[in-house]
């Protein structure tokens, strides 16, 4: 294992794969707050697996199927569907343009 | 009323003899609810209207005498979605959230007529041992205001331990259920994996998570399991195993159980205090004429660091869902589409939500995976491995439910470490799948110690056999909170 386990650049890599944004001060505290639970899993490099399988689910069923049949929602589940929505418009959810619109330069 | 001298029985026969109504028990637990509510914040929302014409309708079509659970009024953790009655995770993200459908185990809470009075606090997302991560409020407990009730269903063990319900339901996804049950001094069950129906329940780590029962005795965590207990269409995890009558085999004999002990479980980790309150209850076990041997499971100790690997990757996929776009929290002043994922993500989440998003999207990046993730998936395998070793010999598994009882309120919340080591001793458990209950077992300075029951995969009835003969000879279940009234 690396010396250093994660540092400030890394972090914000990964906060960029998880969609999410820190302040310097914040960056900070979630490097050293990571950095003390990452060392805290790298005591899992001491364990010998060579040869055991991944357990990724405990469930005691294998694929569990059933016929794919829609089921048609009435119009006052549509209205309590959208009530949850942020922003609509004419019955559909409203998103700002995917491309910035706020003209160069702001 | 409080529920500190009724159970689950003496209140059906009440209903039944008509003694009381559905409607004046929804009524008078809803009057003493929010005056004790004042004193420990269990609740996050009431369902006042709601909760009265539902009993009302139940009186107008009588209670049925077969069902111990009608009329009875439960307390839901604010996770598992109720239609029409908001339902938040106890996040900013979902303050607004008013669901449109009922979790599976709300459809049958109804259909069985019971009464739902409210939504209880818990964790954000159900992340957190205290339920200091909430985003509305500080539970306190009970036994003693200035600590926390545990988490992260510190609303429902509340609920249930201050009075004011006698049943609410949790969810457990690493002793979320368990450990705010032993810090409050009640009967708390994690089911099987795949034993209860997870449709409805705001997604956590999806592999580990379980709804299960909180109340104050075990008969009537039976009476609670069986109801929610089944295989659902909705989720293609739950069992198709037939579901016993889990308050069957409650009869206090025990005589010929075969108990493990595992010795990690008493180590130098676990508060001394509460190794001598666990050390009685095997002595009790003893007289009850079961057999108690020590055991080992090695690989418990790696648990928490697999855990938190496992369960954070299986959050940080589960949480991408809140975008800002078809429900939930949007961020204000957005200039485009990826503005109104990261600003909406980055201020509607609190803090301990974000890091284990972060540690489950680190934990699976390139370059980490095999380190991390694969590695910690290797681990769970030996740790399963160990109990089923225990199993060939033994019919259960007792120890404590955390190192120590409740701690002070803001002890422990600004050190991740420390708080993700309360769950040293129940996260194995969920990485098994294995059903696990906590039990009241005494006290360490004032405050309740749980005793922690494991059992074989979908064998919960041992565990309530156990439990039930342990509360039989004792009468830790009986004490009650001094919450200023006359108790």
């Amino acid at each position: 294992m690396a010396e250093e386990r994660i540092n400030a650049e890394q972090v914000k890599h990964v906060a960029e794969l998880a969609k999410l944004e820190f302040t310097p001060d914040q960056l900070a505290t979630f490097t050293g707050q990571l950095e003390k639970i990452i060392g805290m899993f790298e005591e899992l490099s001491t364990v010998d697996t060579t040869g055991v399988p991944v357990t990724s689910q405990v469930n005691d069923r294998r694929n569990a199927l059933r016929e794919d049949v829609a089921v048609k929602s009435d119009e006052s589940e549509r209205k309590a569907l959208l009530a949850n929505a942020p922003e609509t418009a004419n019955g559909l959810i409203k998103v700002p343009a995917i491309i910035d619109e706020s003209g160069d330069g702001e | 009323m409080d529920f500190f001298n009724q159970d689950l029985t003496s209140l059906h026969a009440d209903l039944v003899n008509k003694k009381i109504s559905a409607a004046e028990l929804a009524q008078a637990t809803l009057a003493n609810l929010k005056q004790t509510d004042a004193k420990v914040d269990a609740f996050l929302n009431l369902n006042e209207d709601a909760a009265l014409k539902a009993a009302q309708a139940i009186d107008a079509k009588g209670i049925n005498p077969a069902n111990v659970l009608a009329g009875i009024p439960v307390g839901v953790k604010d996770n598992i979605v109720t239609k029409g009655l908001t339902t938040t995770a106890a996040s900013k993200m979902l303050e607004n959230f008013v669901p449109v459908y009922d979790a599976t185990v709300v459809e049958k809470m109804l259909a069985n007529d019971m009464v739902i009075v409210g939504k209880t606090n818990m964790d954000e997302f159900a992340m957190g041992g205290s339920t200091e991560n909430s985003a509305f409020k500080v539970t306190k407990n009970p036994w003693d205001v200035s600590r926390v009730p545990g988490g992260s269903s510190g609303g429902s063990a509340v609920a249930v331990a201050a009075g004011q319900v006698p049943v609410a339901f949790g969810s457990d996804t690493g002793g979320s259920i368990r450990q705010p049950a032993s810090f409050n001094g009640i009967v708390g069950m994690k089911p099987t994996y795949g034993r209860v129906s997870r449709w409805g329940l705001i997604a956590f780590g999806s592999s580990l998570d379980q709804i299960g029962p909180m109340t104050r005795t075990v008969k009537d965590n039976a009476a609670a399991l069986n109801l929610i207990a089944g295989n659902d269409v909705n989720d293609g995890t739950s069992s198709k195993r037939e579901v016993p009558d889990f308050t069957a085999g409650l009869t206090g004999d025990i005589k010929g159980m075969k108990i493990a002990l595992p010795k990690e479980y008493m180590g130098d980790g676990i508060d001394p205090k509460v190794r001598d309150v666990i050390q009685a209850a095997v002595k009790q076990f003893e007289d009850l004429g079961a057999t108690v041997e020590e055991v080992s499971l090695p690989n418990s100790r790696y648990g928490v660091s697999a855990y938190y690997i496992i369960a954070s990757s299986e959050a940080s996929s589960n949480l991408q869902r809140f975008d800002g776009i078809r429900y939930g929290f949007r961020a204000q002043d957005v200039k485009n589409l990826e503005d109104v994922y990261v600003r909406s993500r980055s201020e509607g989440f609190g803090d301990e939500v974000k890091r284990r998003i972060m540690l489950g999207t680190f934990s699976l990046s390139a370059g980490y995976y095999d380190a991390y993730f694969h590695k910690a998936g290797q681990v769970r395998t030996m740790i399963i491995n160990d109990f089923n070793k225990v199993f060939e010999d033994y019919d259960l598994i007792i120890g404590p439910t955390a190192p120590t009882p409740a701690f002070k309120i803001g002890d422990e919340i600004s050190d991740p470490v420390t708080m993700y080591m309360n769950d040293v001793l129940t996260i194995p458990v969920n990485l098994a799948g294995l059903p696990g209950m906590s039990i009241p077992a005494g006290f360490a300075d004032g405050m309740p110690v749980g005793l922690q029951l494991i059992g074989k995969s979908f064998d919960e009835s041992t565990l309530y056999k156990a439990g039930y003969a342990f509360e039989q000879a004792t009468d830790f279940h009986q004490a009650t909170p001094d919450l200023g009234g006359a108790h």
